[in-house]
């Protein structure tokens, strides 16, 4: 675990940290947290000869409401999100998920953009993201620019980021009065990643119908997803626990599961299948809708 | 005996407000000046031959001082050892670094000597290996098939040892059987996962020819014999330090590569050197336990009755022996008829050479082996018989009265009571009351299950190992107590000075207890086999005798009275009928400083020492109880409650006790649910790292409900048994029992371990559960 030389630099402004990514290309990394990059560099699997740490840039870090958004920095820790009351009263799904990530030292140093942009196919905060349908805010030399979750992550540690680019903030809609939200995860028992987990978004119109649903799924295949196809067949309709599970039933469908050391591909399609059903049940009971 | 105070009372740990404030000094901590750091090359191929090393850039890149190969210290360091008293025993050469061939993933190849740690990694990468992969066998079974890679060439059937032990017509007891009952079991193999991983210094002085080598090590004195053979020095020119040591498990009672590899380094370049085990070297490098396949079955009577046990297993060892890898299968085969009244036996151990790092003792050690077997038979016996697990146990236990029980593997069980252990244990849990709800819980569709575990193990090692104990009271009263156990973490700073104070009557904080040095303690075994309170607190607590003898004839001569006449109580020798006529064991220490003040023919000072070994080996035992619900649709399984009943004889601290039940159960649960070191077909370590091989968490377990029963030991004075692995011991076959009793309705017999979510999905697959309702 003993790194390769590299050069350190940790900018006060991100016009810094843009210039300096920009100089230095694929040569430089952004540290946020460290918790994937520093085990990567300590056992050489990553040896960049720069790193551009951006602690020091206080912008990229906090939580806000703008324009009817929830706007979270780039830098923002997990724990900062699990404990965060705005979020808790408005986007309760992003509390919960935090609170599932790794363990209390994890959660107090890892942050949610060095999380997303890492993309680990079994972290929980695409799920999340995907199921909110939140945006990423990127800037590059040229400027920003702003991508929807679904864009940005493209396979495995594999994102839609340009190497010039970093990313600052993720925005995410309030939830309405008449929505829930759910996280179900196994977690992997050794690195708590997850086996597979389902992060659900719903909200229910005056007629308790299904008006908008998000399922996102992490885990079960080479990157986190919508499950459209479950989405699809409950929008516009009551949610009852019958159609709840069939519909889950299609939460693998047209995936090609991962199979590790830990789960099969059969497993983890068959846990997709449970915890979408489970999470989409919570996620209903909570936005105020019948379980059956 | 004085009145104890001490002994039997709950004290804090005395190491603890240092280490849990960060002031431990462990190996890493260890900074010597012109120190050089040392970084091993290891072998990425679990077979293959060694056709060239190229280290010219290595040694050219700056900051590095040396590079050594296996050639070179072929004739320089002799080969690691290993003991075992068994014929059929082959001992292939096992090299400091690897010579011509590499065997297993890990295998030290060449080591670069640098100025920081930094320049020795980066050399590493500069280092050329040229490899010739060999054919690779991993699985023990099939390394002892025709056709099998062959590991070394001198014996090409792959065997390591065998280990066979037969008592009584096993045949006619199968002839004779209502039924036979049978279960092939598998024992992971398990990664010991010391929170330190190993590390050493190795410093030598060349004006008085002495090599000091401080090591993670529970042996320290075992250490320094076999590093003086091994390096060719004299023993009295070699001092070893264990300085705190983050945890052992046995992974630790061993003699590794890199601790002669820096003796040598040291006396080589003349500077002093550090190695820290990084924690994927500790996974692949440090030994692994466990690493059985076997086939057992028994004969029963209809009321279950057993008449008789076959059991045949093949052991994994690796790729070569380490210190005590042949000696951990026969401690299986030697425990497998637990506590049961077992008449005839059969046991065929068969060990085999694998393409992996060796297994050797963790935890246990051979009995949690031996209990799972036993445990789990019973479990299946019970099963097959329709007869409840508890009532089975009780009709093949033996009575309190038959101790000494001899067993038909040629042990005598020292003391017992396993009835008393046993319904202590169901009384505490609400046996009865679990088996209604989950009746209630299996009509609702969800799944209660109740494990039970009785098990006794073998510790206390033992005849063949003594401990020595020093105890000297200086002039001013304070003592100081040396060991040649060497603590890791059981907390024997405390427990020792506890014994000591009883026996001299001073305060606690004028005790000081030192282990762990070589030169500070004259002689040791060290810390393993629930060995350092039960035979190294028994040398203590032996010179602390003589010493309180030592101090009534001194008091005899200074208050000019018959020793006879003399009363020991509340810290003085007091004259019989004359009260106020007493001396403090703190005055007669600083009056023995001064010969004059002697009696004739006494030596000044106030100390003894003592070296104790027992007659025989203690036998702990206790029941343990856990409740788990498992969801058949995920998996899941979910510790509910545990209820561990120990008997580990007279106890010094049952703080510390309670400490050893926790941390052993613990990894016994790990063990049943979660951890297995994994190799894939070409030998390559699957589970290379703590985010692949999973460990137990605080969070994973209910607060475990403990308690004690006390048969005392009659091997020792003191009637201590050991209680550092019962724990482990304990657990496993209850956590097992547990699951698969709960998954009864699915037809579930037996699961391998680990029991992860998948292995008990699949099992329950398309099965409805047979009895009560539905989900």
């Amino acid at each position: 675990m003993i790194p390769a030389a590299f050069d350190y630099i940790a900018p006060q402004t991100l016009d810094e940290a843009v210039r300096a990514l920009a100089s230095h290309g694929e040569d430089a990394k952004l540290l946020a947290g460290g918790h994937s990059l520093l085990p990567l560099i300590k056992l050489r699997l990553a040896n960049p000869k720069l790193l551009i740490d951006l602690a020091r840039i206080s912008t990229l870090n906090g939580i806000s409401e703008q324009d009817g958004k929830i706007v979270i920095g780039a830098l923002t820790t997990h724990y900062q999100i699990e404990s965060a009351e705005l979020l808790k009263k408005k986007c309760p799904l992003l509390p919960e998920t935090a609170g599932e990530i790794g363990d209390v030292q994890v959660r107090n140093r890892g942050t949610i953009g060095g999380s997303l942009t890492h993309a680990d196919p079994a972290a929980d905060w695409p799920a999340a993201i995907l199921a909110l349908g939140g945006e990423l805010k990127l800037r590059g030399p040229k400027g920003e620019r702003t991508l929807g979750a679904e864009e940005f992550f493209l396979g495995p540690m594999t994102t839609a980021i340009e190497p010039n680019e970093i990313l600052t903030e993720i925005r995410v809609p309030i939830s309405s009065r008449r929505s829930g939200s759910a996280y179900h995860k196994m977690a992997q028992q050794a690195s708590g990643f997850a086996i597979v987990g389902v992060a659900v978004s719903v909200s229910l119109d005056a007629k308790g119908s299904c008006e908008e649903i998000g399922i996102g799924v992490t885990g079960l295949s080479d990157k986190a997803f919508r499950a459209h196809a479950v989405e699809d067949r409950l929008r516009g309709r009551k949610l009852n626990a019958k159609l709840i599970e069939e519909s889950a039933a299609l939460a693998a469908d047209g995936i090609e599961p991962l199979e590790d050391l830990h789960a099969n591909a059969q497993f983890r399609a068959h846990l997709a299948r449970v915890y979408a059903a489970r999470a989409i049940k919570e996620a209903v009971k909570r936005a105020g809708g019948s379980r059956r | 005996m004085p009145v104890s105070k001490l002994v039997g009372a709950r004290i804090k740990r005395r190491e603890d407000p240092a280490l849990i404030r960060g002031l431990g000094q462990y190996v890493d901590d260890v900074r010597l000046p012109e120190m050089l750091h040392v970084a091993v090359l290891r072998s990425p191929h679990a077979h293959a031959k060694i056709k060239s090393i190229d280290a010219a850039a290595a040694r050219q890149h700056p900051g590095v001082v040396a590079v050594v190969t296996g050639e070179e210290l072929r004739d320089q360091i002799a080969t690691l050892p290993t003991t075992a008293d068994n014929p059929t025993l082959r001992i292939p050469k096992h090299h400091v670094l690897a010579v011509d061939k590499v065997c297993y993933v890990g295998e030290g190849v060449a080591a670069v000597v640098a100025e920081d740690r930094y320049a020795a990694r980066d050399a590493l990468d500069l280092i050329q290996m040229e490899y010739e992969p060999l054919p690779v066998v991993t699985d023990p079974e099939k390394a002892l098939a025709a056709g099998s890679p062959v590991i070394h060439s001198e014996w090409p059937d792959n065997m390591a040892f065998r280990w066979e032990h037969k008592q009584g017509d096993v045949d006619k007891a199968f002839k004779q059987a209502h039924r036979i009952v049978k279960q092939r079991l598998v024992h992971q193999r398990l990664a010991p996962i010391a929170i330190e991983t190993r590390g050493v210094v190795a410093r030598y002085l060349a004006p008085e020819q002495q090599l000091t080598v401080w090591s993670a090590t529970q042996i320290p004195h075992l250490l320094k014999t076999h590093l003086s053979q091994m390096l060719k020095l004299p023993e009295n020119l070699v001092r070893v330090i264990a300085p705190d040591v983050g945890g052992g498990f046995g992974s630790k009672l061993n003699v590794y590569a890199e601790e002669a590899l820096l003796g040598y380094l040291a006396l080589k370049l003349n500077r002093p050197v550090k190695w820290s085990e990084e924690r994927r070297e500790n996974m692949q490098a440090t030994i692994h336990g466990r690493g059985q396949v076997g086939d057992v079955e028994a004969a029963v009577k209809k009321d279950g009755t057993i008449l008789g046990l076959r059991y045949k297993v093949v052991a994994d060892i690796g790729a070569y022996h380490q210190l005590f890898t042949p000696a951990i299968p026969p401690f299986t085969g030697l425990m497998l008829s637990g506590c049961y009244k077992i008449p005839t036996i059969s046991i065929e151990v068969i060990a085999a050479f694998t393409n992996k790092m060796s297994t050797d003792a963790y935890r246990g050690a051979g009995r949690p082996e031996a209990t799972y077997v036993i445990e789990r038979l019973m479990d299946r016996i019970a099963q097959e018989l329709k007869i409840d697990p508890v009532k089975l146990r009780k009709t093949n236990f033996p009575a309190a009265k038959e101790f000494p029980f001899k067993t038909a593997t040629g042990l005598a069980y020292d003391s017992g009571n396993y009835q008393l252990a046993l319904n202590r244990a169901l009384k505490l849990a609400g046996y009865e009351k679990l088996r209604r709800e989950q009746k209630r819980m299996r009509s609702r569709g969800r799944y209660l299950g109740i494990g039970l575990s009785t098990y006794v193990e073998i510790c206390a090692m033992g005849p063949g190992f003594w401990e020595y104990g020093k105890v000297e009271v200086d002039a001013d009263g304070k003592v100081k107590v040396c060991s040649g156990a060497s603590p890791h973490g059981q907390g024997q700073k405390t427990s020792f000075a506890q014994i000591v104070a009883d026996q001299l009557s001073v305060p606690l904080k004028d005790i000081e207890v030192v282990h762990g040095d070589t030169a500070a303690v004259a002689k040791g075994i060290g810390t393993f086999g629930s060995r350092a309170t039960a035979v190294g607190g028994i040398a203590v607590y032996q010179a602390a005798e003589k010493v309180r003898e030592k101090a009534r004839e001194l008091a005899s001569h200074l208050l000019e009275v018959d020793a006879d006449d003399l009363v020991f109580s509340d810290g003085r020798f007091g004259v019989k009928g004359v009260p106020r006529k007493a001396l403090t064991i703190q005055q007669i220490a600083q009056q023995a400083q001064t010969a004059k003040n002697l009696p004739e023919g006494m030596e000044p000072g106030l100390s003894a020492d003592s070296t104790f070994e027992p007659a025989n080996f203690t036998f702990p035992f206790g029941t343990h109880i856990c409740v788990v619900e498992v969801e058949p649709q995920t998996g899941n399984v979910e510790v509910r409650k545990y209820v561990a009943v120990d008997d580990c004889g007279k106890v010094i601290n049952p703080l510390l006790v309670d400490g050893q039940v926790q941390g052993g159960i613990v990894q016994g649960v790990g063990q049943a649910l979660y951890e297995g070191v994994v190799y894939d077909e070409n030998g390559q370590l699957v589970t290379g790292s703590l985010m692949d091989y999973a460990l137990p968490r605080a969070a994973d377990l209910p607060r475990l409900q403990l308690a004690r029963t006390e048969t005392p030991s009659p091997v020792n004075p003191l009637g201590l048994k050991g209680i550092g692995e019962a724990g482990t011991i304990g657990s496993t076959p209850a956590v097992v029992s547990a699951v698969v009793d709960a998954l009864a309705p699915f037809g579930v017999t037996h699961i391998d371990m680990p029991l992860t979510p998948q292995k008990i999905w699949t099992l329950c697959q398309g099965k409805k559960a047979a009895s009560g309702g539905h989900r």
